[in-house]
């Protein structure tokens, strides 16, 4: 298609919804800016992409001892090795997700005051950057499975797992725009966030099961979280214990809500952000 | 000749904040939230009711004094920013150079980094594997192509962003002040570069204070000035308005109403006022300036004021501060008048003045670039041609045959 052929209109008044056409043009920078900060975050460390393994792993083995061996925390038939680290690399999808995106609009302003290109591919890429770290300790977890000696009933784990990764990802795209678009407006945000996600590591079932709550009340409105559900059900493909498909329904429909939200605010913050950035 | 980009009464509003710095915090905006949602916004009127038509192969010049809007013009029209009103239309991509190396990452070979600026610019990947040989040959940075840029020297970095910005080819490319950097050789050829790219018939929107430049690439051109298209014609014809009709907006400049930054704002500049309207070669550089109490309760001892005179391509001349020879003020009252003068041997031409106040070592309010003035034609020697004489400054000296 020869591009001249293309009339582009700039109107004060228009409101334009969403425009997936457009983000889908510059897929390639998506693209290129995921690469960048991957390329960037391993290349200068001495022990590199290794770093992706060893903190999700540290962080299982602490749990391990603590909550495991000496509290004996109830981990729903599986090893609470196995239990812990299944929790630990969905959280960190969202954990860092959220913070990297938060911190995508202000670590990138320069490049936005002087380029165009749809806002939105920031956090997006940001999000991309946490899905590498934790298929590069999808690795391990493997290992993990093997050591332990935890089958899967594949079918089942090709069915539950990736949903529960879906779950973690819509949730994260959802908040990490929404703090993105918000932190340029407010910078308190970038101070607020570390902190606020490690409220929400102890609200999330990610070093205790989500059966361990014996309120019902208190149970169901846990999944209002979408993460717990994610966990829950990342946990399920592993056993063949039943499922609790209320969590699931509920936590999956928060997921939606919450990315619908966040497109809602970005889209209409998008304007502001080349002006605050 | 079709048209392929049409600007109607285009405008932009930004909000200042007076006090507070230009984003929000919680804090701010929830105690704005109690007292009934007042703020203490300013508005600032970057541009205001523009309109103007560009042909198919036209290239038009973009001049004013710095902030007369010429960069929110083209942030616009490249959707970066959008407009408060005001309506555009236009046809084919449109591609902006407002900084050469953006998103340039020090820890990034060469290479990588044509890729990741070269996408932030908007091309394909396929369109930069097609040109890479050529950008690399266009830099002259050979083999260090494959090295993290962080080894490489500042004048290198340059030409390799200078590179990629030169191999841009869309429909409509929009320049900023881009050529004011970079050694004049390689600013020969990339000024040689866009000439190509405007006779392969490209539609191209450049800003410069360069006028030389200017006038040898474009055919077109528009002076703006606070926010307000003042001039259209041939480049030539603007380019001779803006140096003669439009140079200064006189012996007094209000300073009040003028865009500022984002600093503490509790003291700031009103007025300034030049001695004489120019000024002679050899004259002192005299002015003053008077200010104005934003914030009554704030402390007004160690009142200290910088001033930086600049020349047209960025260089810094003088730098003069009361802090330089140990001499604060206290500031009494805003009918107080400070008086600066600057012993110049500068060669004649048009200048800048920068303007920075401190107190307590809290910048209060910061010009940059802002503020125009001439040192009329004249040297020392009196030689007939000043424009022979070449350097900066002219200086004393003798020469005889011993």
């Amino acid at each position: 298609m020869n591009s001249k052929d293309h009339t582009f209109v700039i109107d004060a008044n228009s409101r334009k919804p969403l425009n997936l056409k457009e983000i889908w043009e510059f897929r390639e920078l998506l693209y290129f800016f995921a690469w960048r900060d991957i390329k960037v975050k391993y290349k200068q460390t001495f022990l590199g992409v290794t770093w992706a393994f060893i903190q999700p792993f540290l962080m299982m083995l602490v749990l391990n001892i603590f909550f495991g061996q000496m509290l004996h925390f109830p981990s729903e038939t599986l090893p609470y090795s196995v239990f812990a680290f299944t929790g630990l690399i969905i959280w960190n999808i969202f954990s860092s997700g959220t913070i990297n995106s938060s911190n995508s609009m202000l670590t990138n302003a320069v490049i936005i005051k002087k380029n165009y290109f749809p806002r939105i591919i920031l956090p997006l890429a940001a999000v991309i950057v946490s899905l590498f770290d934790f298929l590069v300790s999808f690795i391990l977890f493997g290992g993990l499975l093997i050591w332990f000696r935890v089958l899967p009933d594949v079918l089942r784990f090709i069915a539950f797992f990736p949903f529960a990764v879906l779950i973690a990802l819509i949730t994260t795209v959802g908040t990490g725009v929404i703090i993105g678009a918000m932190s340029i407006r407010f910078r308190d945000f970038r101070i607020v966030m570390p902190f606020l996600i490690q409220l929400l590591l102890f609200i999330t079932p990610v070093i205790y099961p989500i059966s361990a709550i014996s309120n019902k009340t208190l149970y169901h409105v846990l999944a209002l979280n979408p993460m717990a559900g994610a966990i829950s059900l990342a946990r399920a493909a592993l056993t063949h214990n039943p499922v609790d498909w209320i969590i699931i329904g509920i936590s999956s429909g928060m997921a939606v809500f919450i990315f619908i939200l966040g497109m809602l605010i970005f889209k209409k913050n998008e304007t502001l952000i080349s002006d605050l950035a | 000749m079709k048209t392929i980009l049409e600007v109607n009464s285009v405008s932009k509003k930004y909000s200042l904040s007076g006090i507070n710095p230009a984003y929000q915090t919680l804090s701010g905006s929830m105690t704005n939230f109690f007292r009934g949602g007042k703020s203490n916004e300013r508005e600032f009127w970057a541009l205001k009711d523009v309109s103007f038509e560009v042909k198919e192969g036209d290239t038009l010049g973009i001049i004013g004094r710095n902030g007369a809007g010429k960069t929110t013009l083209l942030k616009i029209i490249s959707r970066i920013t959008s407009p408060t009103s005001g309506r555009i239309t236009g046809r084919g991509k449109v591609t902006s150079l407002l900084e050469v190396g953006t998103g340039f990452h020090l820890e990034l070979t060469g290479r990588e980094n044509i890729y990741m600026n070269g996408s932030i610019l908007g091309l394909k990947k396929k369109e930069i594997d097609a040109k890479l040989e050529e950008i690399v040959e266009f830099s002259g940075v050979g083999e260090f192509i494959d090295n993290p840029l962080k080894f490489y020297s500042s004048g290198m970095q340059l030409r390799l962003a200078f590179s990629i910005g030169a191999h841009l080819e869309p429909e409509i490319l929009a320049i900023d002040e881009v050529l004011a950097v970079g050694d004049s050789l390689f600013q020969q050829k990339c000024i040689e570069k866009m000439t190509s790219i405007v006779k392969s018939g490209r539609t191209i929107l450049f800003v410069s204070h360069n006028m030389q430049a200017l006038k040898s690439i474009c055919n077109k051109a528009i002076v703006l000035d606070t926010g307000k298209k003042i001039f259209e014609g041939t480049a030539e014809a603007a380019v001779d308005y803006y140096n003669t009709e439009h140079r200064l907006q006189g012996q007094t400049i209000n300073l009040l109403d003028l865009p500022r930054g984002k600093y503490a704002g509790e003291l700031i500049f009103r007025e300034l006022k030049f001695a004489t309207p120019t000024f002679q070669y050899g004259e002192d550089i005299s002015f003053s300036v008077l200010l104005k109490t934003i914030n009554p309760s704030a402390r007004k001892d160690n009142v200290i004021f910088g001033a930086n005179v600049i020349d047209r391509f960025g260089n810094n001349i003088y730098h003069i501060s009361n802090i330089l020879t140990n001499q604060p003020f206290i500031h009494g009252s805003d009918s107080d008048e400070y008086q600066f003068s600057i012993k110049s041997n500068l060669r004649p031409g048009q200048y800048r003045l920068t303007l920075c106040l401190t107190v307590n070592d809290v910048v209060q309010d910061f010009f940059t670039e802002l503020i125009d003035f001439i040192i009329e034609e004249g040297n020392p020697y009196g030689f007939s041609k000043t424009g022979f004489i070449q350097g900066m400054v002219f200086t004393g000296f003798e020469i005889w045959k011993k």
